[in-house]
């Protein structure tokens, strides 16, 4: 494996790895933008223009676009989170010249009225799928009542309504003001020569504007003790979210932030585990660490029969309380780096996984951590370092929201 | 890069195989055992369920907590599904951590505790699955899909019902673990950086003197078919349609997959175009092949809000049948590249090739080389999907929808 890097002088930074066994090549283009990014007038913008890339530039239709990926046999997709919209495929090494000039050509999309017409019924059904999905209203909910005001509490997906109500122009306006190229990271992975790699992107990327699209806001998010239930009663089961707030993404505190998660919260044998799962209490329960820009929370969640979740709250508020006064254990943490060992290990066997974490790792640290080095960061964590985290990012304000059949929680 | 596959059929009946992938750091480990929820007592619907949680709650030495510790120290992660047929266990870590792994799923296959004490437990897990499905509207659509498409059992259920579930006890699952697990018919398969002799080895001894299954597979009633609306106050409407294809392993099965990627192979590919891009019906739509031994078939699924459902149906429909008309060179080419890719990248996962591995044997007895793919998918033409479109076209649909409003059906 061999680290590349290269900034063209417009601005747009390029990675590489280069793994001479891998079988394909996969290519990502981050963009440094996202739902924390939009006004409230812009509200769900980021995700709609993801959507309007693909369909087509000067060079291409959107039905053109579609058919160039499947000539070379791409596997390829986009997606926008509160802080990156990124578009990539894995193809094989052959098709790599074919693969950079479709993604950098459908970067510039023409954003035609027509196609801008037709999309937006496209993401009032894809409101309409998530609608229907009550872990995932759960979700956004809440992480909305946990953000409060704070940017990243803006919904990605936006609302039917904010949809409808979007124009061409605010898109357009939204799109030139963010995509310039200094905002913008080329990540590839796997198979390739990095000379000829550059050369493809500058070609076709050389011409992009400068500029800056700096973001607001990227204060810490402060601890939020609230609690919200929200009465759908044809459901039958009841989806619970607390969160807390916790380090950020290029915080050193991460690895820590994110150990402890996975020995309160994981899916096998966890503290959630055995308390909740294991007796069927909660038919799911886990915790998760999510990192942004400047501020990071924990997502604990779990679902059940309406009538347990008082019961499941309490045990739960139990397990918190206990973990905040007495740490965890030496087996637990060893058994952590175990599992984290084998699941980095292997999300990395595929240029598609690398891609992903060069990409991401550039986007928030801009700096290159290979396999080995962010394992030895997780290797590195102490029982000190989990308590460090647990004083800094205490579990004693909690922001919870209910959704499901119940009327109401006690305080 | 030549394959490095071997085989080994144990004489109790046991198959095991390895792919040696010495590119990558970790081996995955699937087992297919012929015990899926079709052999469900019919009293006790949901109890392969029931019995696939119960099975890793202790085993050999280790009682519930230190099995699960025992594996979480390897790095192990680890899934138990029930299928139609069979049961599987997957298991991925690194490569160095599986012969340890394999000792522990020697004692969760052979010597299972199935607690009497924490059947309650999963019984309430199994109800609290059921009741989940009721608020998951695309899974829900597919359970009255498979039941009414597929033959008597295949289309069954594995979550059971809520008075089947609590007829399930101890003695039955013991019963079941007794009469259905063994190495008959049981697969093994193994991919990644292993050598074959010491795996051979240690298989040999945990599993050589394995014993017990004889299970017969179920006979097939016809399927009920047919077309149907479930009520349900959804913000979309789900539909399904289904028709019948030929199964894995049959001289035409390359050309009925060929047919079904026109379909629904990329975003350039029938249903995609005609109905999310052209006119804006709906995020999701898509066509999937689904095999058994004997019987096979082609499931389109898409979803989309209560007023657009009809035009949704109508177009899908339209571009099944639309089939028979003939498919063009570009869209042929298409395919060969994506499947062609889709083969090569499949070499980068190790879950990916011990899956495919099971399933050649399962279905082939063999294992079908990279070559061998890739010559029938090179062989693909317009021709030869056309031909097969004719022998089976798109026709005596089974529908499928959920929502507010029933549909006007073909």
């Amino acid at each position: 494996m061999s680290f590349h890097k290269h900034v063209l002088p417009n601005g747009l930074t390029i990675v590489g790895e280069i793994s001479p066994s891998a079988r394909s090549v996969a290519a990502g283009f981050f963009v440094k933008t996202g739902s924390r990014d939009e006004t409230p007038q812009e509200c769900g913008v980021s995700h709609f223009l993801e959507h309007m890339v693909f369909k087509g530039t000067p060079n291409r239709t959107a039905l053109e676009v579609n058919y160039d990926f499947d000539k070379i046999g791409a596997s390829y997709n986009a997606f926008t989170s509160e802080e990156n919209t990124v578009f990539y495929a894995a193809i094989l090494p052959e098709y790599l010249p074919e693969a950079v000039d479709i993604l950098a050509d459908i970067l510039r999309p023409s954003l035609r009225g027509a196609d801008f017409d037709m999309e937006k019924k496209v993401i009032i059904e894809e409101i309409g799928m998530y609608d229907d999905q009550p872990m995932w209203c759960a979700y956004d909910n809440a992480k909305k009542a946990f953000f409060d005001e704070h940017p990243l509490g803006n919904s990605i997906l936006g609302t039917a309504a904010s949809i409808t109500a979007l124009t061409r122009e605010q898109m357009q306006a939204y799109y030139d003001r963010r995509y310039v190229a200094p905002n913008i990271t080329v990540a590839l992975a796997g198979n390739f020569a990095f000379a000829d790699a550059v050369k493809l992107i500058e070609k076709s990327c050389g011409a992009w504007p400068g500029g800056t699209a700096p973001r607001k806001n990227i204060t810490p998010v402060a601890p939020r003790k609230y609690q919200q239930v929200m009465t759908k009663d044809k459901l039958n089961q009841e989806q619970v979210f607390m969160l807390a707030p916790a380090p950020a993404a290029d915080s050193p505190e991460r690895y820590a932030a994110d150990t402890l998660a996975m020995i309160v919260g994981d899916d096998s044998g966890s503290r959630l585990y055995w308390a909740l799962v294991d007796p069927g209490y909660a038919d799911s329960a886990d915790m998760g660490f999510h990192d942004y820009e400047g501020t990071g929370g924990y997502f604990l969640s779990f679902s059940c029969e309406p009538d347990n979740t008082e019961d499941n709250l309490a045990i739960i508020r139990d397990i918190l309380h206990q973990v905040q006064t007495e740490g965890v254990s030496d087996e637990e943490l060893a058994v952590a780096k175990s599992k984290i060992l084998s699941r980095v290990v292997r999300g990395s066997e595929r240029p598609m996984g690398r891609m992903q974490a060069l990409g991401m790792g550039w986007m928030y640290l801009k700096t290159y951590r290979s396999v080995d080095e962010e394992l030895a960061n997780f290797d590195a964590v102490t029982l000190k370092d989990i308590r460090g985290v647990l004083d800094k990012y205490p579990f004693d304000q909690l922001t919870v929201l209910a959704l499901g059949p119940l009327a109401k929680l006690d305080a | 890069m030549t394959q490095q596959v071997f085989q080994h059929t144990l004489p109790n009946g046991l198959t095991l195989l390895l792919e040696r992938m010495d590119h990558v750091r970790s081996a995955a480990v699937n087992f297919l055992i012929p015990a899926g929820c079709v052999y469900d007592p019919p009293e006790q619907l949901g109890l392969v369920s029931i019995f696939s949680d119960m099975i890793t709650r202790g085993a050999g030495d280790r009682d519930s907590r230190a099995l699960t510790l025992a594996m979480d120290s390897l790095g192990l992660d680890h899934s138990e599904s029930v299928g139609q047929l069979h049961l599987r266990f997957w298991g991925s870590t690194l490569a160095r951590s599986i012969p340890p792994a394999l000792e522990l799923f020697a004692d969760i296959l052979r010597r299972p505790h199935l607690p009497d004490e924490q059947l309650d437990s999963v019984k309430s897990l199994a109800l609290q699955d059921l009741q989940a499905l009721e608020d998951e509207p695309r899974a829900k659509v597919m359970v009255e899909m498979r039941r009414r498409f597929w033959p008597h059992p295949l289309g069954q259920d594995r979550r059971g019902s809520e008075e089947s579930i609590e007829r399930i006890t101890p003695r039955g699952l013991r019963d079941f673990h007794a009469s259905h697990f063994g190495p008959k018919g049981t697969i093994m398969s193994v991919a990644g950086n292993m050598d074959w002799q010491p795996l051979r080895d240690q298989v040999e001894r945990l599993f050589g003197d394995w014993q017990g299954n004889d299970v017969r597979p179920p006979k097939l009633i016809a399927p009920i078919k047919g077309q149907a609306h479930l009520d349900k106050d959804t913000t979309q409407t789900q539909i399904v349609i289904g028709y019948p294809s030929v199964p894995f392993g049959d001289p035409e099965y390359y050309a009925a997959l060929g047919a079904v990627q026109v379909l629904s192979g990329g975003m350039g590919a029938r249903l995609f175009t005609e109905v999310r891009e052209k006119r804006g019906l709906c995020y999701a739509v898509s066509a999937n092949y689904q095999t058994f031994k004997q019987v096979a078939g082609i499931l389109c699924y898409a979803g989309t809000t209560t007023e657009r459902a009809q035009e949704t149906l109508d177009v899908t429909i339209g571009e099944l049948k639309r089939m028979i008309d003939g498919v063009s060179e570009e869209e042929v080419q298409r395919v060969r590249a994506g499947l062609k890719s889709s083969v090569i990248m499949q070499e980068e996962s190790t879950s990916s090739r011990a899956g495919a591995l099971a399933s050649d044997w399962y279905y082939l007895n063999r294992v079908r080389s990279m070559d061998e793919i890739q010559q029938a998918i090179d062989a693909l033409s317009p021709r030869s999907i056309l031909d097969h479109v004719k022998k089976y076209p798109p026709r005596d649909f089974t529908i499928v929808t959920l929502g507010k409003n029933a549909l006007t059906l073909p």
